[in-house]
């Protein structure tokens, strides 16, 4: 997990939404001259998102959460708790990932912020967008964009990360519809890492498209004495 | 083909191969007219059932894809609700006028009313619309509402007692919403108090049963928690009026049910308001109307005379929006000594707050064969929030008790709980699955495994089992548009919405499947009541409903496309073919007769070939039966700290032939990993002296992360029925029901004693860990 530069780790901001933001606003008072201090009523400020400069006006309670959908309009970072507990607002900030439902944006001034909108190259994905779909890692989507951004904070400090590396990176960004495991798989196929063909998910191919190593009908009604085999009788008893 | 002389509509008797795994009999099913034969187990398929990758995956991982929670429109107000915060009362006298004049209010509604009683902390009492969300929330602390206390209860147990403060006077006043199962408003049922049945189901005499000299009996009370549907996107939409028009865009599993309900209460034609749904995060069974939240953002909005957005936050989705009700369940069976089941008795008490709370006896009915079967059912009301469906109703709290109770007649049989089950299984494809998952489990070295797998002392290891049962093949009402155009790609419409369950490429894959063309040449449309009629996606009846209709219309357009090819080429329709990307006339000599699939549709008029069809009834004469599936479950439980680990899963499931094996195996590994927050974390709390909740948020109502979740392996069985055309049934609800009883009875393995409660909390597990200990038991 890396350091943000003002010495938080996510992990930190996870766990301490009330000290965070205890925190977060002493720095605005430490940084701001006395008599310049802005609010309560909304108060400009320009955000480097995705490396274009936007200029709005929000009051200080404004999250850079609420700033980024709301006023500039990537909507592509989600609210899901409003308390740091789930990941899903998680974006870069210069380069670390932090919940952004936990910083107000006017805090956010002067920083780099990176979106998943800007993670994409022009029109071409990154490699690790192109493993998501591919490995089918997201469902809903609606947890997918933190997701993708913690993911790939992983790989940049850790290339190849081991399975428990990557279940630690996402420990923090909660999904609904239980994409984890197929999460794992994306990173390991965007780190090169991912074993082919030799997991359950083949066999659900094998079985679902009968092309399995022996055909259609591989499966085999066998040697339990118990069982009634006949297709017919199982028509007429679960008929009934 | 042959005509009924009593309705005069020609019908096709079709022979259909019906079966599975290589083994087939032959049926014969009177089909519909216009509608394609059922595919025969023989077919090659291009796409269908290969691990097709989503077509909104794009979307979804850039943030391009747009959900109605990230809706923005010009002039766009926010909207926020004022909730009651006492478990009950009654609502003296509600002032809006001070919030009216707060700073950017431009709406201001009154949903209680004065002298209204309020049933659960959290109820909707006002709402307010602002030009920003922070003037929102000020300005509802402007509204000045008075409120009389009144007795109120949350616990089920002190419910159920005589004196106990009542939920409702007169009678429930519950409601519904599609997907739920039965609840006690159906009918007129004997009330008492708080507790409200029983619902009853009778088969033979299952009291004379257990008396019989050579019953082997046992019996036990269960316990499970509520649970919370979680959705990661909240309950809301946004509402945008035009003069008469109301355009919505909802976070909903139901585009029409919003659009109908919202026109009932709204008291204007349906034909005027317009649902969208193009990206979903989740719903789970709660998302069926507009909901309160959904009324009062339509209202407000008229009232404005702008477009109004209203989402919950995170704790008034936990609170509000519904839930898994939970139950005490007392479970009786007996059994001859060979293991053939004589007799079950259940009798159910479930409590869904002010909402009907029973439906668990789908398993106890379902699954085994039975002669005498009683199960009495119960509804308790409560001081808390409504349920609502959720991911199989009742059935994972069903199969948790019934499973159990299978493994304990198992021990006192002294028989394997595998074979108790085979022997008592009327479902071929399930005993087929129980054989399947046990052999990839390793069930037969489950025991010597229990102590030696784990070199951590006081860490052992258990395997458990658990089966499925649900119903639903979908059923008529959805059409579907599939067009041709001139240049070779097709258009397909339907008003279906995606719930990340993949809905949206299963329509694409079988309009391509059909018309033989590549998926990239597809263009899909759904999420909007503009679309022909879809199907609302409850009860895993997305796809069974969804899919026959699609392939029907794609099978018309291709009857239109073969007609204008022959037409061109001054031959028979019937003589047209259409196979491996070609369309050839038969027995033709005239080489120009054969030509791929772009060169035939360049003979078809500008306009394309369009064709909508309905779906066509059910073949009630082909394979009806019951949606099987049998999950296995791995756990470590550390004896010491109570702590238990899910490491492996095994979910074996049919659902009929999988559109899309991709994510199919998403939506089973989805299953199992709710049921393993199920069985092990999640539980709602309320505060019994306040009636408070505890926990309405994701940091103390703990659901599975990525540390939590194991290994899920899916095996996938096919299943040709012949229900419909496509063969399919639905995998959402199943996949989840078994996992909880596996996970159970894997913790009952390991430690040695009966696991009779959920969620498995440490403190669970210790207590099953000392009653092993005293009767001189395993752990």
């Amino acid at each position: 997990m890396s350091e943000d530069p003002r010495g938080f780790t996510r992990r930190t901001l996870v766990r301490g939404t009330l000290v965070t933001a205890i925190a977060a606003s002493a720095r605005v008072k430490a940084s701001t001259p006395e008599g310049d201090a802005i609010g309560p009523g909304a108060a400009p400020l320009e955000l480097d998102v995705n490396g274009a400069m936007h200029r709005i006006s929000v009051e200080p309670r404004v999250t850079l959460a609420d700033a980024l959908r709301d006023r500039i309009g990537l909507t592509g970072t989600k609210v899901v708790c409003g308390r740091g507990a789930c990941g899903a607002c998680t974006v870069l900030l210069d380069g670390a990932t932090v919940c952004s439902c936990l910083m107000l944006a006017h805090d956010a001034a002067g920083r780099k912020i990176t979106t998943i909108e800007g993670l994409a190259d022009g029109g071409k994905l990154s490699a690790l967008q192109e493993a998501f779909i591919l490995e089918d890692a997201l469902q809903c989507g609606y947890c997918t964009s933190g997701m993708v951004l913690s993911c790939k904070t992983l790989l940049d400090e850790t290339p190849k990360p081991s399975r428990d590396e990557i279940r630690a990176a996402i420990a923090g960004n909660l999904c609904r519809c239980g994409t984890y495991n197929h999460v794992f798989a994306a990173v390991e196929r965007a780190a090169g890492t991912r074993k082919a063909a030799a997991d359950g998910a083949e066999s659900a191919f094998a079985l679902a498209s009968g092309l399995g190593p022996d055909g259609p009908g591989a499966l085999r009604l066998d040697s339990d004495p118990r069982v009634d085999k006949g297709t017919a009788d199982a028509l007429e008893a679960e008929e009934a | 083909m042959a005509t009924d002389k009593t309705t005069d509509k020609t019908i096709d008797k079709e022979k259909l191969r019906l079966g599975f795994n290589g083994q087939y009999k032959e049926k014969e099913v009177v089909l519909e007219e216009g509608d394609p034969a059922p595919w025969d187990p023989s077919t090659k398929f291009s796409i269908l059932g290969t691990r097709v990758p989503r077509l909104d995956g794009r979307p979804k991982t850039t943030g391009e894809a747009r959900y109605a929670s990230d809706v923005r429109l010009p002039g766009m107000l926010y909207a926020k609700i004022l909730r009651c915060p006492l478990p009950a009362a009654t609502v003296k006298s509600l002032d809006l006028s001070e919030a009216r004049r707060r700073p950017g209010v431009r709406a201001v509604l009154a949903i209680a009313k004065p002298g209204e009683k309020m049933r659960f902390a959290g109820q909707e009492v006002a709402a307010v619309a602002a030009e920003t969300l922070e003037q929102a929330i000020d300005a509802l602390s402007a509204v000045k509402v008075e409120y009389a206390a009144l007795p109120f209860v949350v616990s089920p147990d002190e419910a159920r007692k005589d004196g106990a403060p009542l939920v409702f006077e007169k009678g429930p006043e519950t409601k519904t919403s599609g997907g739920d199962v039965e609840t006690s408003s159906e009918k007129a049922l004997p009330r008492k108090g708080n507790v409200v049945g029983p619902r009853t189901f009778t088969k033979g005499d299952a009291d004379k049963a257990f008396r019989e000299a050579d019953a082997v009996v046992v019996e036990g009370t269960y316990r499970t928690q509520v649970q919370n549907h979680t959705a990661l996107e909240t309950h809301g939409l946004v509402a945008s009026w035009d003069g008469e028009q109301l355009t919505v865009w909802a976070s909903t599993q139901s585009i029409f049910s919003v659009r109908d309900e919202l026109a009932e209460t709204l008291e204007i034609p349906a034909s005027r308001i317009r649902v969208l749904t193009d990206y979903m995060g989740g719903g789970f069974g709660a998302k069926f109307g507009p909901g309160v939240e959904g009324v009062a953002a339509a209202r407000l909005a008229k009232e404005a005379g702008a477009p109004v957005k209203l989402f919950l936050d995170r704790r008034e989705e936990q609170l509000a929006t519904g839930n898994r009700p939970s139950s005490e369940q007392w479970i009786k069976l007996a059994a001859k000594k060979d293991g053939t089941l004589t007799a079950l008795h259940l009798v159910v008490h479930g409590n869904g707050g002010t909402n009907g709370g029973t439906g668990a006896s789908g398993p106890a009915k379902n699954i085994y064969r039975c002669p005498n079967v009683k199960v009495e059912e119960y509804d308790v009301f409560t001081n808390a929030g409504p349920s609502a469906a959720f991911r199989a109703p009742g059935h994972p709290q069903g199969a948790f008790v019934l499973e159990g109770a299978m493994d304990e007649l198992a021990k006192k049989l002294g028989m394997d709980p595998i074979a108790l089950r085979m022997k008592n299984d009327p479902s071929e494809v399930r005993r087929e699955e129980l054989r399947i998952g046990a052999e990839k489990i390793g069930w037969s070295g489950r025991d010597a495994a229990r102590r030696s797998a784990s070199k951590e002392p006081g860490v052992v290891r258990g395997v458990g089992v658990g089966a499925a049962v649900w119903y639903n093949t979908g059923g008529t009402g959805p059409r579907a548009t599939v067009t041709i155009l001139k240049d070779g790609s097709a258009q397909v419409e339907q008003g279906v919405q995606d719930l990340g369950t993949g809905a949206r490429t299963m329509v694409g894959i079988v309009t391509a499947e059909e018309l033989g063309v590549p998926l990239e040449s597809v263009t899909v449309t759904i999420g909007d009541t503009r679309l022909p009629f879809g199907p609302g996606s409850g009860g895993s009846t997305t796809t069974p409903s969804s899919a026959p209709t699609i392939r029907r219309a794609a099978y018309q357009a291709k009857l239109k496309l073969a007609a204008a090819v022959a037409k061109s080429w001054k031959v028979d329709p019937a003589s047209i073919s259409f196979a491996g990307g070609r369309v050839k006339a038969a027995g033709d000599s005239n080489a120009k007769h054969d030509v791929t699939w772009k060169d035939a549709c360049k003979l078809i008029p500008e306009e394309g070939i369009s064709a909508t069809a309905e779906r066509a009834e059910n073949h009630e004469d082909a394979w009806k039966r019951f949606i099987a599936g049998a999950q296995f479950a791995e756990v470590e439980v550390d004896t010491e700290t109570g702590k238990v680990r899910v490491l492996r899963v095994v979910a074996v499931h049919d659902c009929g032939l999988a559109v899309n094996a991709l994510t199919t195996e998403s939506q089973i590994q989805g299953g199992v990993i709710q049921g393993v927050s199920y069985a092990l974390f999640e539980n709602r709390l309320l505060d019994r002296p306040t009636g408070k909740p505890l926990n309405a948020n994701v940091e103390q109502y703990k659901i599975a992360g990525a540390l939590d979740v194991p290994e899920v392996d899916v095996v996938i069985v096919p299943v040709w029925d012949g229900v419909n055309n496509t063969h399919s049934t639905g995998i959402g609800e199943p996949s989840t029901v078994p996992t909880a009883a596996a996970i159970a009875n894997a913790v009952s393995h390991a430690v040695g004693a009966r696991i009779r409660q959920l969620p498995i909390t440490p403190e669970v597990v210790l207590a099953a860990v000392e009653e092993a200990r005293s009767k001189g038991g395993a752990a």
